[in-house]
């Protein structure tokens, strides 16, 4: 979690600064989610992510080097500077991407699913990561039909912030995200999400059943971002949350309660770990070298198509 | 010597392919009992569990197609009718067709679309008569248009073959042609490759899917007027413009007929491309749907719309004055 969040808090500052062009959707707050799902994956079980992607991206297992590289555009990132924030990927661990797309990796990570049991490995999980604004897509909702049709080991995790970009939940979201799930036949839970241990031990019970064979899983994990959805909100000065509301969710911050469990010499030996690491990926990232501008379409295709210019 | 259909080709391919490399499946509505006639008997081959029936959930299906692939599969997506790909457009072009650049090349997506069914349908009206492959062309999604049933064969071989993205409209027109060929002659036939279906030094035809045959016959009938080379794209993203630039050159005339809206349409790139670069003599002619057409129920209306034998007579003979 100290990772994700000196890493957001980094990247924040570069995307404000214009280091990061395009600018961020900051997980600042979100982190016990990320962390503890995946802290029961392994390198051959797939995850799709968000907008907000950074979280799950790092808590699988990516480079911070390299996903910091990814941000600044450089070649040395994680998608050689082709994906930046919202479609950073390490397809070999795993990752198969953010999405700039509400809901559009559910349906992927199914596909996942169900390709790894044609292939044998039944007791590879998929994870498919999502906001409650995601729960209002029609194709998350067709993804949950089919991995409970199929019975599939998909963990669904809903990382409910309260926020479909400015619309609150309430506003934008028809009865409760558990009982929709279990509607389809998903076994489903809630969950404190600004409580790693708690996400952790609800966590490790859904995918321990979905490699067990016990088909699809959803938690649906009560969570906070403490910044806007995107760094533009920053620059626009856009308010649709009162302060009283964001303190309050700063109260409850998942790295300070985590913190309070561990003795104080293990949790300043993170804090010393993670400086370390964020000065070394900022140090990579930084005189890492860009790319060539006329390769600026290599790898639209793995096979060769001569595409003609368009100037 | 032995006939074979277009759907019967096309079912070959998809039975060959199932048998050559196993990652290869079919997944799409109604497959297992084969109701387009593409997949038929399949599932008694291979299996429920490699022809899935999908329920009625194009978006999710799509992508699923997409993990699959990513993962280490090679699905072939079979859509009941070509409008299905504005339900799925998302899901094509802005996630499958993406990945691969957004990774950069950490993989690719090597998933078959194919659209049996494609172009008016006579008396199916305004959402199952469409023959959408510019939009495909448009994006960049690889595009094959088989006017034969061998080239049906070989290029959907070579589809699922490809690692990237690929789509395979069979128009309606074609679905029951048949050819005389021998099993053993049939091929794979790469993407990107023209066809000439019949040469002639005065005009070029090109001409897309169902339009192929048609345009042989008008080249046939008109034969004691001009000489004129007709040729099939084959695929309408890559073009051949290799091909097509030669002969274009040669005759300096170029009519170009296919089975899409006017605007943008594919029509449109090969007017377009001869006048920058093959040397035409005289103005190219364009024969295709109006711009934005939607086909209406009534016959006489719906065959209004089309391009058709008789337009490609009155523009051949334009471009000759």
């Amino acid at each position: 979690m100290r990772l994700i969040r000196e890493f957001e808090e980094h990247c924040l500052e570069k995307a404000l600064t214009g280091t990061i062009v395009g600018g961020i959707h900051p997980y600042i707050g979100q982190e016990a989610v990320a962390v503890g799902v995946s802290a029961h994956l392994r390198t051959d079980d797939v995850i799709t992510s968000t907008h907000r992607g950074h979280g799950h991206v790092l808590a699988k297992g990516a480079d911070p080097k390299r996903a910091l590289a990814e941000l600044y555009g450089a070649s040395t990132g994680l998608n050689r500077g082709r994906g930046g924030s919202m479609h950073a990927a390490d397809v070999g661990l795993g990752i198969y991407g953010a999405n700039g797309i509400v809901g559009a990796g559910a349906p992927i990570a199914v596909g996942a699913a169900w390709a790894a049991r044609r292939a044998g490995h039944d007791d590879r999980v998929a994870v498919a990561f999502f906001g409650d604004g995601a729960l209002s897509q029609g194709v998350v909702l067709e993804a949950f039909n089919m991995a409970a049709l199929w019975s599939l080991p998909v963990l669904f995790v809903c990382e409910n912030n309260g926020y479909a970009t400015s619309l609150p939940v309430d506003r934008g979201l028809a009865g409760d995200p558990v009982r929709r799930a279990a509607g389809f036949g998903l076994t489903a839970a809630a969950v404190d999400g600004m409580d790693v241990e708690a996400v952790a031990e609800a966590a490790g019970r859904a995918v321990a059943a979905c490699r067990a064979g016990a088909g699809p899983h959803f938690l649906e994990c009560a969570t906070y971002r403490f910044h806007g959805h995107h760094t533009v909100e920053h620059l626009m000065g856009t308010k649709y949350r009162d302060d009283d509301e964001v303190a309050g969710a700063r109260a409850r911050d998942p790295l300070t309660r985590q913190r309070a469990r561990l003795a104080p010499e293990a949790a300043d030996a993170v804090d010393a770990e993670i400086a370390a690491l964020i000065a070394e990926a900022e140090a990579f990232a930084s005189s890492s070298p860009g790319s060539d501008p006329r390769d600026a379409l290599d790898y639209l295709y793995a096979g060769t198509v001569p595409a003609r210019p368009g100037a | 010597m032995p006939s074979l259909s277009y759907v019967a080709a096309v079912n070959r391919a998809l039975r060959d392919e199932m048998a050559r490399d196993e990652r290869v499946c079919v997944l799409g509505e109604d497959v297992s009992q084969g109701i387009t006639g593409l997949t038929k008997g399949l599932a008694d081959v291979y299996g429920t569990g490699r022809v899935v029936d999908m329920p009625l959930s194009e978006q999710a299906f799509t992508s699923l197609a997409t993990g699959a692939a990513i993962a280490g599969q090679r699905p072939v997506v079979e859509f009941q009718i070509p409008s299905l790909l504005y339900l799925v457009f998302e899901q094509i072009a802005n996630q499958a067709h993406k990945f691969s650049l957004m990774t950069g090349g950490q993989a690719s997506v090597p998933v078959t679309y194919l659209f049996p069914g494609s172009g008016s349908r006579s008396g199916m009206a305004g959402q199952h008569s469409d023959h959408p492959y510019s939009l495909l062309a448009h994006v960049g999604i690889k595009t094959a248009v088989p006017a034969t049933p061998s080239d049906a064969y070989g290029l959907l071989l070579s589809a699922i073959r490809e690692p990237d993205p690929v789509a395979v409209f069979a128009p309606t027109l074609l679905m029951g042609a048949s050819e005389e060929i021998d099993d053993g002659d049939l091929e794979a036939v790469p993407l990107g490759s023209a066809r000439v279906c019949r040469e002639g030094t005065d005009v070029t035809v090109v001409a897309v899917g169902h339009l192929v045959p048609i345009a042989l016959q008008v080249a046939a009938a008109l034969a004691g007027e001009a000489s004129i080379e007709v040729i099939d794209p084959r695929t309408v993203y890559p073009v051949d413009w290799e091909t097509l630039g030669k002969s274009i050159t040669r005759t300096g005339r170029l009519v170009v007929i296919d089975d899409s809206n006017r605007m943008c349409g594919f029509g449109s790139e090969i007017a377009a491309t001869a006048v920058e670069e093959f040397g035409l003599t005289v103005p190219p002619v364009r024969l295709s749907r109006p711009d934005g057409a939607v086909i209406p129920y009534a016959l006489n209306l719906d065959h209004a719309l089309l391009p058709d034998a008789g337009g490609l007579v009155g523009a051949i003979r334009a471009v000759l004055r």
